[in-house]
């Protein structure tokens, strides 16, 4: 099969003519070793099917981005049929210089002129005749959008793919291309492939040139001393960059008839400028933002729409009776299609499960290790996972929708400054705002980030950005804390769990930024791309993929997951089903790994039964619901401990009713003993440690190779270190614990503080070191 | 007069007369099409000061001050 390559600028169409070309049959995957995004499809409109590569939006073939070598090898190496160059008309000149760079290397090529409405909207005209015969390659003119004139195009490259192309450059500088002349036939003495454009690089002193052919470096020496230019002198980087534009102004720009009155004004006020000067206005923008933001979450979380509840007080549920009670509506308020989505599958699920569950027990009697399995283990399991996948994906469309207009780019330039503090980009905000939802989402956004390492230290402080689904564990320990140790402000406990997420994060960024992630940012030098409107197909093809991608993951690594701690909860060592958690290999774990926890107060100073907290933090490793929803079933353990065996069936009952789980909590904290530094010390242990499977199965896609140990051992280092925190402190609140505990607070704050200083003076040494080296 | 672009002020307009630096970020400023002779309008600045928007070869492009600063302009 023939493969044709897409190549273009960034924001030039080229996503969009991939779709529009490719359709259903395309195909999302990661370019080998990077976490660069790889579509491919078939185009079958032609005599035979052609495959359809898009490869990365890139500026230039310079070897400083990922996306700038993916492409770069993929047209030298896998030596495509054809490559189909993208031009946004609108932005001629800057599109040009790629297409001056593809045009050096010996493949056959055609140029997809895009956006051409818009250019004659604004009374320009540009002549393809003209372009065609400068360029020497065919040019077709296309509309992305509107699906006009692709099968052209394709035509055009077809015909194009039947013949090989020689690759030609485009300067006018007559010392240079002498030059050039003579290390291309170097190259041909060697019989590389591809000799202009090998040439050019070389002579560029382009790094991954140098590399692969060094011998020649120093011939290119000799003939560049012979070089002198009268502007640049012997900069030959800046000369060949500066002649590809000149070429362009001078030759290509003849086809463009610009309207005089945008001659007249170069900065002439655009449509994008208009609603710039309000988005991007030191109090309107920030407003601006803070709306979205609000209704994105609004949308995807709320259960109480646009706070309307209370007119629903006297109005029964939506659908009362059936399975799908308070589906639309309940007493508190109207839901948000999120919520709605969220509560059709839960609800459908939780029926099916029953429906399972009834038939089992029918068929094998109750209580069979069977029904267990499937119904306990592996349905409730899965369905916790796919329950989340409407939110995930609402949310996830919400924020795409802000990146496809444009607006994403604009949050990036606000805030650039201010992340640039903690060695990040503004672009980091918008993923680490998402987590407050979901880290699934806010982790796949992260490849909006360019660089790498910034990639890495986002991913790993998604988590403390406290989700949705970490609430219930803030609500209903501090609920109980509130009940048994009389302190009234659970809104306060709740709060300052957030702070300290999102305080966490900040020092753990700066902290690799400055050791593990050492490394300079990418350069902030990117395009404000012209707002337009989100592509609704674009849009279902991205959340599609999306979707799939998840789903795959619940049903493999997640599900998998999910029945091991289902197996370690419900099986003894004997490989016997056990009636009582404490029994359980899961028990039993947490009974040997208890003591660990001391230091971070709820560990061996407990009573033996401590090792609930050890098995619920476990448990919440499938969802983090699950924290509380194991206090629920280990309620009854805990007040059969404290009653020696005897238990009021009133008591079970009065805590499995209440779903929120502070009874069961209560009963914890008395049958356990533990204190109310070590109960909001597990809250903070929880928010900063491992996330759910199903944001660790994101990571590890997200990540670059081997990074994910890594990511697994820091989660586990953070949230021990920032509990055991959490723990002293709160401790120097308490006369019993005053005594140790203001010490050792002390002097955990010197000892943090000395290690940022040591860093700070290493990394000063070493750099001044490079300098003088 | 001489300038660099990271002390021009909103509304300024100048023509590039080189580009300092080395390495990744003066190629990117190359590729983007700061090359000698162009000419730069500064648009205007983030709410925190940083970075900048510029109006060059008919589209917008926005950088830090870091990298404006490799950017010397004869002002217009």
């Amino acid at each position: 099969m023939k493969r044709f390559a897409l190549a273009g600028n960034p924001n030039c169409g080229k996503t969009t003519l991939f779709n529009s070309l490719t359709g259903s049959s395309a195909h999302v995957g990661n370019w080998p070793g990077v976490t660069v995004e790889k579509k491919d499809g078939t185009y079958k409109k032609l005599k035979e099917p052609i495959s359809i590569i898009d490869l990365p939006g890139i500026y230039s073939l310079s070897p400083y981005t990922s996306e700038e070598v993916i492409a770069r090898n993929y047209i030298i190496d896998e030596k495509p049929d054809c490559v189909i160059n993208i031009v946004d008309a609108t932005n001629l000149e800057r599109n040009l210089y790629l297409t001056t760079q593809l045009l050096e290397i010996d493949v056959p090529m055609v140029v997809a002129i895009n956006m051409m409405d818009i250019l004659n909207k604004r009374g320009d005209v540009l002549d393809l005749e003209v372009l065609q015969e400068k360029l020497g390659i065919p040019c077709v003119e296309v509309s992305a959008l509107k699906e006009d004139h692709l099968d052209e195009l394709m035509k055009a490259a077809y015909e194009a793919s039947k013949q090989p192309r020689i690759g030609r450059s485009v300067f006018l500088n007559k010392d240079l291309v002498h030059l050039i002349g003579d290390v291309k036939i170097a190259f041909e003495g060697k019989g590389v492939d591809n000799p202009l454009f090998h040439a050019i690089k070389l002579i560029e002193n382009d790094e991954v040139e140098v590399k692969m052919h060094g011998d020649l470096v120093k011939m290119v020496d000799e003939f560049k001393k012979t070089f002198n230019d009268d502007v640049f002198g012997d900069d030959i980087e800046a000369v060949i960059a500066d002649s590809r534009y000149k070429y362009i102004t001078a030759e290509f720009a003849k086809a463009l008839t610009r309207n005089r009155r945008s001659d007249d004004d170069e900065v002439i006020s655009t449509q994008s400028d208009r609603i710039d000067r309000f988005l991007t206005h030191k109090v309107f923008g920030l407003v601006f933002f803070a709306v979205v933001l609000f209704l994105a979450f609004h949308l995807t979380f709320s259960e109480n729409l646009f706070f309307l509840g209370g007119l629903f007080k006297n109005v029964v549920p939506s659908f009362e009776g059936s399975i799908y009670e308070g589906l639309f509506w309940s007493e508190s308020g109207i839901n948000s299609p999120g919520v709605i989505m969220f509560n059709f599958f839960d609800m459908s699920f939780s029926a099916l499960t029953d429906a399972a569950r009834g038939g089992l027990d029918a068929a094998l009697g109750v209580g069979h290790w069977f029904t267990g399995f499937l119904c306990d283990g592996v349905l409730t399991g899965l369905f916790a996972i796919l329950g989340f996948l409407p939110q995930i994906l609402l949310l996830f469309l919400f924020f795409s929708i802000m990146e496809d207009t444009g607006y994403m780019a604009r949050v990036a330039f606000i805030f650039d400054k201010l992340f640039r503090k903690f060695g990040l980009s503004g672009r980091a905000l918008i993923p680490m705002i998402m987590g407050f939802g979901c880290s699934v989402p806010a982790m796949i956004n992260t490849r909006t980030l360019a660089d790498d390492k910034e990639k890495i230290a986002t991913v790993r402080v998604i988590p403390f950005f406290s989700c949705g689904a970490k609430l219930p564990i803030l609500l209903g320990i501090a609920g109980a804390i509130a009940e048994v140790f009389g302190f009234s402000n659970v809104d306060l406990i709740t709060y300052s769990m957030y702070v300290l997420g999102i305080c966490t994060a900040v020092i753990a960024v700066l902290i690799m930024r400055n050791t593990t992630l050492k490394g300079d940012s990418n350069p902030f030098i990117m395009e404000l791309p012209a707002y337009h409107l989100p592509q609704f197909k674009a849009l279902m093809i991205h959340l599609w993929d999306k979707a799939k991608h998840f789903v795959k993951k619940a049903f493999t690594i997640i599900l998998a997951s999910t029945i091991i701690v289902w197996f370690l909860t419900n099986f003894g060592w004997n490989w016997h089903m056990v009636d009582s958690v404490g029994d359980s290999i899961l028990g039993s774990i947490g009974q040997l790994i208890q003591p660990i926890f001391t230091p971070l107060g709820f560990g061996s100073q407990l009573s033996p039964i401590g090792w609930v907290f050890a098995v619920a933090a476990i448990t919440g490793l499938i969802a983090k619901e699950n924290v509380i929803a194991t206090f629920i079933s280990l309620g009854t353990v805990a007040v059969a401990f404290l009653n020696s065996g005897v238990v009021d069936p009133s008591v079970i009952e009065a805590i499995e009713a209440d779903e929120n789980g502070i009874t069961a909590t209560v009963a914890m904290i008395h049958a356990t003993g533990i204190t109310w530094q070590g109960c909001i010390s597990f809250i903070a242990f929880n928010m900063l440690t491992i996330p759910c499977f199903a944001a660790c199965a994101t990571a590890r896609a997200e990540l670059p190779k081997g990074k994910f140990k890594w990511t697994l051992l820091f989660w586990i280092l953070t949230s021990f270190i920032g509990s055991a925190f959490v723990y002293c402190f709160l401790s120097m609140f308490s006369r019993a614990t005053l005594a140790w505990a203001i010490p050792v607070t002390v002097g955990l704050i010197l000892l943090g503080v000395c290690g940022g200083f040591c860093i700070h003076f290493y990394n000063k040494r070493q750099r001044t070191r490079k300098l003088g080296a | 007069m001489l300038k660099k672009l990271s002390e021009f002020k909103i509304g300024e307009t100048g023509l590039v007369k080189k580009v300092e630096g080395e390495g990744r970020f003066r190629r990117r400023l190359l590729d983007m099409g700061v090359t000698p002779g162009t000419t730069i309008y500064l648009r205007k600045k983030a709410p925190l000061g940083d970075p900048l928007e510029i109006t060059l070869r008919g589209y917008e492009l926005t950088l830090r001050k870091d990298e404006a600063q490799l950017v010397i302009l004869e002002v217009a």
